[in-house]
């Protein structure tokens, strides 16, 4: 089995966001794998540990995304490749991130592609399906359930609350929702082995890409913060007599009800 | 400049779904004057194709094959691209559903065109328009402008308010018929686990449950009241960690993001990841023990009390409300 995964490297969920100058501030927070990778990334090593052959993660960034690559190497992955776009784009949207990946991948002889989801960034949850589109390849998303017998693939995946049963077959890519599995935490033989892993870093010229070719298609143009909510109101009295109040207040006053 | 625009028509159980109808409100913005064009796909769905006109189509396009009895994105994008090759849209508009975050973004790849996915809000309308879209699981918002080729966009479920529907307006109704073929995946079963049919990213009202429901018996209270609201129950990651319920049910910046009108929140302390995935709700209740407890910070009212005192009482008084409405 010869096994990708996509990872990318977000905000800590920890973090607040702060907002100057139009741009997200990412001085002095904390980064981390997107949560979702995490579910892709622990599944791809059970599947190789269950079937044989490779792991290798793959991002695309800036030399800060290491960090992140080195910790799924540390979790059990074979192989990292960073693509480092850092010098040569200035933006980046769904459809340049999944032709830079597809030119990575196009000559590879790949069975599976795990990704999570949605990033808990940019939230777009586009960049798997249309890899796998460029790729030519089949896809399932939000996956909770992974089976592969032979080049058979039996799935479960969430839809909305429901779970949808399916079966398809390899080569596919998949994303990965909550709930597929329980990923692991680097051990410290693992961190210590991660650091001899082998880590490839890649430009755009290594993958023959002009500039030209990823022009964004969608640009942002305003980012804000959410407007500060007015603080609430938290009643008092006898429970029975707040219990009271709130319906009203919701009937007459916020009409939600 | 007008454009022409499809918006995807999403039936499930025999009915178009509410977001479809908020589609074709987004879409007549987003054509400035220009055509609206709904399309429905499946094996059977014509005959709910004067609804999508109701609320503002211009007219319908039905593609009704056997194989599009069950979503799959190669039968739906086989159907979806053979419209686009009749109608050359300028814009496409679908929701932000399993369906609609599944099948959008292979369609994007097929046209080459951008993807604005999950908006709340449009601003402007034809070619300068401007989309709004949360990020950071709404922590934060950005405006997106699309630079070039076709304007595909999935809205956000209950953020958009549909049109007045109007059952005078009379619209063309056609079918196109599309050979479907090579489906990869095939449709086995669908396990249906959520309750009574309210889906958690369209409810008008949530009522979610955290650590402090305490056990999976715990949350029976919580959906009685959700029941009595026709809303959905929701989980804080808490209480899905300690497998007092589903993780389908989780809201947050991981799991789901929700904008209800109400969004009642029982025993959850407010963790910041929590509130990304709630805090745009219209309106928020708190109910929690703790009167120090964060969620009180993004609650427009808040009860200090015990949830398994509050919530019987609030059933019982809504139940009377609704006796005497």
């Amino acid at each position: 089995m010869n096994i990708y995964v996509l990872v990318k490297r977000t905000f800590d969920t920890e973090e607040k966001i702060v907002v100057s100058g139009g741009k997200i501030q990412e001085d002095g927070a904390e980064f981390i794998i997107n949560p979702y990778d995490e579910y892709a990334i622990e599944e791809a090593i059970q599947k190789r540990d269950a079937l044989g052959g490779k792991v290798t993660v793959v991002t695309i960034g800036g030399e800060d995304a290491e960090k992140q690559l080195r910790t799924a190497l540390a979790m059990g992955a074979d192989e990292a490749v960073l693509i480092n776009t850092e010098d040569d784009l200035d933006e980046l949207d769904q459809y340049s991130s999944a032709y830079i990946l597809a030119e990575y991948l196009k000559d590879k002889e790949v069975d599976l592609i795990l990704a999570g989801n949605v990033a808990i960034d940019g939230g777009s949850g586009q960049v798997g399906p249309r890899l796998a589109d460029l790729l030519g390849i089949n896809y399932v998303t939000t996956i909770t359930s992974l089976e592969i017998d032979g080049t058979n693939v039996k799935i479960v995946r969430d839809i909305e609350g429901d779970s949808e049963v399916l079966e398809t077959t390899l080569p596919l890519l998949v994303t990965a929702q909550q709930g597929l599995n329980e990923p692991r935490y680097p051990s410290l033989p693992g961190i210590m082995k991660a650091k001899k892993k082998p880590l490839e870093e890649l430009e755009l010229d290594d993958l023959d890409i002009d500039e030209d070719d990823v022009e964004v298609k969608v640009e942002t143009v305003e980012i804000y913060l959410p407007p500060q909510k007015a603080a609430g109101r938290v009643l008092d009295g006898e429970l029975q007599a707040q219990v009271k109040e709130l319906v009203n207040l919701l009937h007459t006053e916020a009409k939600v009800i | 400049m007008s454009k022409k625009v499809l918006v995807l028509g999403e039936v499930r159980e025999g009915s178009l779904r509410n977001v479809s109808f908020e589609a074709i409100a987004a879409a007549k913005q987003i054509a400035d004057g220009g055509e609206i064009v709904g399309v429905l796909i499946g094996d059977a769905v014509a005959g709910v194709a004067n609804e999508l006109v109701a609320y503002g189509a211009d007219r319908v396009v039905t593609v009704e094959h056997p194989h599009l009895k069950s979503y799959t994105s190669d039968g739906y994008s086989q159907a979806f691209m053979a419209v686009v090759g009749e109608e050359s849209p300028e814009a496409i508009v679908f929701g932000h559903t399993a369906l609609g975050k599944d099948l959008s973004p292979k369609i994007a790849s097929k046209l080459q065109s951008g993807l604005v996915s999950d908006v709340t809000e449009i601003e402007g309308a034809g070619d300068s328009a401007l989309f709004i879209r949360p990020i950071y699981s709404g922590k934060a918002f950005e405006k997106v402008k699309v630079k070039d080729g076709i304007v595909f966009v999935t809205i956000r479920p209950n953020n958009i308010a549909p049109l007045t529907k109007d059952e005078s307006r009379s619209g063309g109704v056609s079918s196109l018929a599309v050979d479907i073929t090579n489906l990869r995946t095939i449709i086995k079963e669908v396990v249906r686990k959520s309750a009574e049919g309210v889906d958690l990213s369209e409810a008008k009202v949530v009522v979610a449950g955290g650590r402090g429901v305490k056990s999976e018996e715990g949350f029976e209270p919580l959906k009685e009241l959700a029941n009595v609201l026709g809303g959905a129950v929701g989980a804080s990651r808490g209480a899905c960690d300690a497998e007092y319920c589903d993780y389908s049910l989780q809201i947050g910046q991981t799991g789901k993001v929700v904008t209800p009108d109400l969004y009642i929140a029982a025993g959850i302390s407010g963790a910041i990841q929590h509130l990304a995935g709630m805090s745009n709700s219209k309106v928020i209740v708190a109910i929690n023990k703790d009167p120090e407890a964060n969620i009180f910070k993004v609650a427009d009212y808040g009860i200090v009390g015990d949830l398994f005192e509050v919530v019987p009482m609030l059933i019982e008084e809504f139940k009377a409300l609704k006796a005497n409405a």
